[in-house]
């Protein structure tokens, strides 16, 4: 270490003291040369935000989500084909009328406090979520009665046949029926479990969670994994490290240059801008691991005038391109996917009807016809605008000018996201406090059927999702697709849900897109999946 | 002395009340629920309602005023309403990185500056003043978050001297811990040296032309016993003025420090809260950053005391 002066030739007290100065700084770097390396068998991951709230029942943030695949288990789980497999469960059967579910846990199934997973536990978690989780909701209006039947078989008894039990059970994404001791999931789904106990293949380390820094698990050694290869949320969870932990860093170029360095293994969430650099560089790879992706929507809030006339609704969701919204987002035309399916692309109930307006671009006469049917009178659309998050401060700025060229009057009002998410629960009139307009993005796997997809939801201020439009049409035919009883059936449904939402304006897709994962090439058995799993990976 | 000091620990009182009441009433018209935050994208109004109720943002807002004050008078800084751990517990856990910052940063700056300041001075309208001033006014105008990312890409990605970010507590062991704290602190210590090799500078020019400095010259004492005992010494209320508030500005947060090496410092903790609209942790962070300032500026008082016999306090 050299300082930018002779310190041989300063007056006596002042050149010892920098000589001083400069001995320590060399002691200082020579101390810090003695840093221990990374254990090899921690994986350190950085991930999209930081975990806060440890409930994944009572929020559907999707971090808690996350911790929730960590430490808990699901009684079944979607495989890479979206088909429904058994987890907890080691068999079970139907009754003939289709009113009586019996489900046999596998043996052997613990919680992380020692005590063994009953009919009980499972019967209290699902009556939780049920609580909370729309497509519960839907589940427990069929539910006549939950219990045990000896201490490993779950009975469920319905009201009448209703064909997506098992599927409401695998539900991939938030929130997601995860299985807890009868005496946590006893909490009412408006407060937080008191403890982190479940059954999943991680065990969570409580003296070491610092909120906003850092969440730590450590292998569960008493899981029991299934025989089968992993595959998405279904299949063996085999753990390959003794510990994983999230840490949270706010910069994306020290996240950049720590993976490099080879001071964390896996960043959940690069900005795309970032990408090329990590694909040029050869020790780290990058890959998509969610196919089902992001969905980037638009609300129109069905309350508020004139937003409350489904021809403006329509109007302003004719004057958007989608293309125009996904170059100036994503950018990169290979990050991106135009599709007006309001249920993902490439999914089974994917379908574009209504949506050309959307995917061609081509509705702005149709906008401006449709405005002056409805008699708009020029009444500014608030569209509320968070400026602080970088996936989605772009997507209003562009529907804005989409809706301006075809006669909108439009007031684009920057806030932070946390103003939005406390305002857009407003149902005053937008002087009020109220609202007419948001975009936000939502993960494939939490829209991907008419009953996990909140914006199809047409119950209105009571019991409709953020935006309320009231379309008894909407509940019945979600009702239909609920107890279709085929593939097809549902298809038919799921087409028909679509064409009712686009006519009546209820919400419009603005755009899929990708966010690939990045991780050091030591890494081996990174999973694909709807939400990033860390069972199966080894460090080598 | 001691009346004195009583006399301001007691002024304090009001003053931690005034802003207590500020900060209360500056949250509650700030827009944003912290009931939305936790609930999530997909709650439904009457779910928020429930939440809300349930974590007593319902209740009027005296009520919440008078409960957050009776349970501080006890020590009780509350629970965060978004991770639920108890604020103290949070705020314990940030202090250690943010002290460590602070305390290397102040000590490194001032063993550097102070002699810088002086030699400057001492050396007016050379070219080694010239030069302490050209580090000056670089450490004043480069941006903080520039000089840690070039100290990043010096020292940890082309050296490999140190990591490139991160916080190893002392009892980890004073390698680690020196290990980390080192680049954010270099960081910063070229800002501190900035201001303090400046305020040095100044202040001894000032003081180098005054009449008992011509005097001891004359009397020919040696150079540094001129500069050290009879102008440094008097010059250094100014000095420890700056050195005081500099430590109070790194205790009550360096956000963009700290997160371009990533520290789980007081100030990433107040921008996560502030961003959640976490009220408990707002509240008893804002009011720490303010009894700090109150404590440092008394410490500075007593400093000028013990340092200018001429200064009295009654």
């Amino acid at each position: 270490m050299t300082l930018p002066l002779d310190l041989k030739r300063m007056p006596g007290r002042i050149g010892t003291g920098l000589r001083r100065s400069a001995l320590s700084a060399a002691v200082l770097a020579a101390a810090t040369m003695a840093a221990a390396p990374l254990s090899a068998e921690t994986l350190t991951a950085v991930k999209h935000s930081a975990l806060r709230v440890l409930d994944p029942i009572m929020t559907t943030a999707y971090m808690s989500r996350n911790h929730g695949y960590m430490i808990f288990d699901t009684l079944f789980a979607l495989d890479e084909n979206m088909e429904a497999q058994p987890q907890m469960v080691d068999s079970w059967e139907v009754s003939d009328d289709g009113l009586t579910y019996r489900f046999t846990l596998r043996d052997g199934l613990m919680f992380h406090d020692g005590s063994p997973v009953t009919g009980e536990d499972v019967a209290a978690s699902i009556a939780r979520w049920g609580e909370r989780d729309g497509m519960g909701q839907v589940l427990m209006d069929f539910v006549e009665s939950m219990g045990q039947d000896g201490d490993n078989v779950f009975v469920m008894n319905m009201k009448e046949p209703f064909g997506l039990v098992i599927d409401s059970l695998a539900k991939p994404s938030s929130n997601v029926p995860f299985i807890m001791p009868k005496s946590i999931a006893e909490t009412p789904s408006t407060e937080p479990i008191p403890e982190q106990i479940g059954s999943g293949p991680f065990k969570w380390v409580d003296d070491e969670f610092e909120p906003g820094v850092k969440a730590v698990y450590e292998k569960f050694e008493d899981y029991v994994p299934r025989d089968e290869e992993p595959s998405w949320a279904a299949g063996g969870k085999v753990v390959k490290v003794d510990r994983v932990e999230w840490v949270v860093m706010p910069d994306d170029q020290t996240t950049l240059n720590s993976i490099t360095a080879g001071e964390i293994d896996y960043w959940e969430s690069p900005p795309s801008d970032l990408l090329p650099v990590l694909e040029a560089n050869p020790d780290v790879e990058v890959r998509n691991l969610n196919a089902l992706g992001y969905q980037t929507i638009i609300r129109p809030n069905a309350l508020n005038a004139p937003m409350d006339d489904p021809r403006i609704r329509k109007a302003a969701i004719a004057s958007i391109y989608q293309k125009d919204v996904l170059d100036a987002m994503i950018g990169n035309p290979d990050l991106y996917n135009i599709c007006g399916a309001m249920f993902i692309c490439d999914t089974p109930l994917a379908t574009e009807v209504g949506s050309e307006t959307l995917t061609e671009g081509n509705g702005q006469d149709l906008a401006r016809e449709l405005l002056e049917e409805a008699g708009y009178d020029g009444t500014p659309i608030m569209i509320m605008h968070p400026t602080d998050v970088g996936t989605l401060r772009t997507q209003p700025v562009v529907v804005a000018q989409a809706m301006r060229d075809v006669g909108f009057e439009v007031d684009l009002r920057a806030m932070d996201w946390q103003t939005l998410v406390g305002r857009r629960a407003s149902q005053e009139p937008v002087d009020e406090g109220g609202w007419h307009m948001f975009a936000t993005n939502w993960v494939g796997a939490d829209v991907f059927n008419p009953l996990v997809n909140n914006m199809v939801n047409g119950k209105g201020p009571d019991g409709g999702w953020f935006g309320w439009p009231e379309v008894p049409e909407l509940e019945e035919l979600r009702m239909a697709y609920a107890t279709a009883d085929s593939l097809e059936e549902q298809q038919e449904y799921a087409a028909k849900i679509q064409e009712v939402a686009y006519e009546e304006g209820v919400y419009a897709p603005i755009g899929e897109y990708i966010v690939p994962s990045a991780w050091t090439s030591n890494l081996d058995g990174v999973l694909d999946g709807p939400a990033p799993f860390f069972w199966n990976i080894s460090k080598n | 002395m001691f009346g004195y000091i009583v006399q301001r620990i007691l002024a304090a009182v009001p003053v931690m009340g005034f802003v207590a009441l500020f900060v209360f009433l500056m949250l509650r018209l700030t827009p944003g629920d912290p009931a939305a935050i936790i609930a999530g994208d997909t709650a439904t109004t009457e779910q928020l309602e429930r939440i809300r109720e349930a974590l007593g943002l319902n209740d009027p807002i005296h009520i919440q005023f008078i409960s957050w004050i009776a349970d501080l008078l006890r020590g009780d800084f509350g629970t965060s309403v978004i991770s639920g751990k108890p604020v103290i517990d949070l705020i314990a856990a940030r202090m250690e990185p943010t002290i460590s910052l602070a305390l290397t940063t102040i000590i490194l700056s001032v063993v550097i500056a102070v002699p810088l300041g002086v030699i400057a001075a001492w050396k007016h309208g050379t070219l080694i003043d010239r030069f302490v001033m050209m580090i000056s006014v670089l450490g004043f105008s480069v941006p903080v978050f520039v000089i840690g990312y070039l100290m990043i890409s010096l020292f940890s990605m082309q050296l490999n001297w140190f990591p490139v970010q991160g916080f190893r507590a002392i009892g980890e062991g004073i390698g680690p811990f020196l290990h980390r704290i080192a680049l954010p602190t270099f960081t910063l210590t070229l800002l501190y040296i900035a201001l303090i090799a400046r305020i040095t500078r100044t202040s001894m020019l000032e003081i180098l032309g005054d009449d008992y400095i011509r005097t001891a010259r004359a009397k020919g004492l040696p150079e540094r016993l001129v500069l050290m005992r009879h102008a440094l010494r008097n010059c250094s209320v100014p000095i420890i003025t700056v050195i005081g508030i500099g430590f109070a500005l790194i205790i009550s947060g360096v956000v963009v420090t700290e997160s371009v090496f990533n520290l789980p410092g007081l100030g990433r903790l107040t921008v996560d809260a502030v961003l959640a609209r976490d009220y408990p942790v707002i509240q008893a962070v804002i009011l720490l950053a303010s009894l700090i300032y109150v404590v440092i500026n008394l410490l500075i008082d007593i400093a000028y005391v013990l340092l200018d016999p001429r200064i009295r306090y009654s």
